[in-house]
């Protein structure tokens, strides 16, 4: 090694390029960032995606409207069924077709569970990203309950097909509420326990409290929904501003932040956990008999014409815009995919963080890519 | 079902502002949709905007390939405030610039940006337009009609991922 000339230096004070993914465990997936550093902070950030690009909306044009379903398990995988309660009540509208009663209950239940196993697979994942190796123990031995009950229900555990447009392919199976309504008794006490473990523990708050804001007038500018927004202080939920699948029945709270940080993102989905289980308790006890399938054609065609239908998914507003030219398969099939639109706002975020925040702070904001790129 | 002409208050006082380039209103399914022509897109929107819409959900596009205009751009509105949607239609024929809704909507940079990715449409004013799902030096826009489902950019697939084919 040389000496330095005069004026330079090994300690270079200059910017640095810095990689991050695509096979960084915390990228949940294969997201790759490139991160601009100086020394320790964050200078710029960009995301670059596509990775896990399989050309889900092409595929939906060359398939029938039923043989495209499960494929949109496996956009946002850990939220298949609510997935397909966005394709299917979609489609639905498309057709002009209404789920019966009893197929919309047990909708609502299942999704639900879903955005349990969906919030507590972040918990568990995010908690580990940012070094509390605990938790990610105890979330999955509850998530384990939920994927026996989708396993009971319908065979599968992660990538579901639950739903069938017009309603349900199985009814309940015998036990379902009972196994229900002892998840309810029990989980509560659950979240209890990943609260005493997280939410007072001074390492956790020292490395979420303030980190990765996101304020409410942002988060509205980018399109960013779910949690994020709701941690901004947004009390906005699509159950409630537009509930869909008969949510108005249930009563239940929109549970806010109020600083938009990592910390309160946290807050507000175990807290939308407590909600979700108060739902699937009021659910369980009103199942209405009648039939699960709504009569609909054998060779489905939907009638020329367009919709647009979004659900509030685990991650956020999970939309689906179809455009029907009256034959077998879909002309277009847009997904508007919450992960993708909430993703944008991670460059706002970790502009001036440190290193270590940008594990935190892409963890706080929930993404799936194999949503993020379809 | 055919849909019905949506007519109140919004749609007069935007027929007031806009005259013949509000070219339809119409409601489908309980769901609003305006049909706009595409040289004063760029101030509908604005004025959309303004009159409360401050929620861009989505921006996309649908191909058309027998009609003189081949595209239609959506784009899907909603406002926090008042609790309501609108979709935005206009035709855009082959090559024409679709003026960004980046000015208005930050959030509209990647959704249009995968609108060029996957359609062709450039978009006048966007800050970064580049491909974001594919490889930047890919051929073709695969949600065009006339990009069949198997083809693939065959000369990038051989030389980044060294195989014959990637199916």
């Amino acid at each position: 090694m040389t000496a330095p000339a005069p004026g330079e230096s090994h300690l270079d004070s200059s910017e640095m390029i810095l990689n991050m993914g695509p096979q960084h465990p915390s990228t949940h997936g294969v997201l790759r960032v490139v991160l601009k550093l100086d020394g320790e902070r964050v200078v710029d950030a960009e995301c670059v995606i596509g990775y896990l690009h399989r050309g889900v909306e092409k595929i939906g044009e060359h398939r029938t409207y039923m043989q495209f379903n499960p494929y949109v398990d496996r956009m946002d995988y850990v939220s298949a069924v609510s997935n397909g309660l966005g394709y299917c009540e979609a489609v639905e509208k498309l057709q002009g077709v209404v789920a019966p009663p009893r197929a919309q209950v047990v909708r609502v239940m299942l999704a639900e569970l879903n955005r349990i196993s969906s919030h507590i697979v972040w918990l568990g994942t995010h908690a580990l990203d940012i070094g509390a190796m605990t938790p990610v123990f105890y979330s999955f031995r509850e998530r384990e309950e939920i994927l026996k009950i989708f396993e009971k229900y319908c065979g599968a555990r992660l990538t579901t097909h639950a739903f069938r447009i017009g309603g349900l392919q199985w009814d309940l199976y015998d036990g379902f509420e009972s196994d229900l309504r002892r998840f309810c008794q029990t989980f509560p006490a659950r979240v209890d326990e990943y609260e005493t473990l997280l939410t007072e523990n001074r390492i956790w708050r020292e490395r979420t409290v303030g980190v990765g804001r996101l304020d409410a007038t942002t988060c509205k500018a980018l399109g960013v929904t779910g949690p994020v927004l709701r941690a901004a202080g947004v009390a906005w939920d699509l159950r409630k501003a537009q509930p869909y699948s008969g949510y108005e029945k249930y009563a239940f709270e929109i549970p806010v932040g109020e600083n938009g940080d990592t910390y309160d993102r946290y807050r507000v989905r175990l807290q939308e956990m407590r909600q979700s289980c108060r739902i699937i308790a009021q659910a369980v006890d009103g199942i209405p008999d009648g039939p699960i399938l709504a009569r609909i054609p054998k060779v489905f065609k939907p009638p020329v014409g367009e919709v647009y239908h979004s659900i509030e998914a685990p991650k956020g507003e999970l939309g689906f815009y179809i455009v029907s030219d009256g034959s077998l398969q879909p002309y277009r099939l847009r997904v508007r995919p919450p992960s993708f639109v909430n993703l944008q706002a991670l460059r706002g975020m970790v502009r001036g963080a440190l290193v270590a925040d940008v594990v935190a702070i892409i963890g706080s904001i929930d993404i799936v890519l194999g949503e993020v790129d379809r | 079902m055919a849909s019905a002409p949506w007519e109140d208050a919004f749609t007069a006082a935007l027929r007031d502002q806009f005259g013949s380039h509000i070219l339809n209103s119409e409601l489908y399914r309980e769901q609003k949709l305006l049909h706009v022509d595409r040289l004063s897109v760029g101030d509908v929107l604005r004025a959309l905007h303004r009159a409360g819409f401050d929620y861009l959900v989505d921006v996309t596009a649908v191909h058309w390939p027998k009609r003189e205009r081949p595209f239609d751009l959506i784009w899907i509105l909603y406002s926090y405030a008042d609790n309501r949607r609108v979709r935005v239609r206009a035709e855009y024929p082959e090559g024409d610039e679709v003026a960004s809704a980046t000015p208005f909507w930050p959030g509209a940079n990647w959704l249009e940006r995968e609108v060029f990715d996957m359609f062709g449409i450039r978009f006048s004013g966007h800050p970064d337009l580049r491909r974001i799902l594919l490889p930047e030096d890919w051929t073709g826009h695969p949600l065009r009609k006339d990009y069949p489902i198997l083809q693939q950019d065959q000369a990038w697939v051989q030389l980044h991922l060294g195989i014959e084919r990637g199916q």
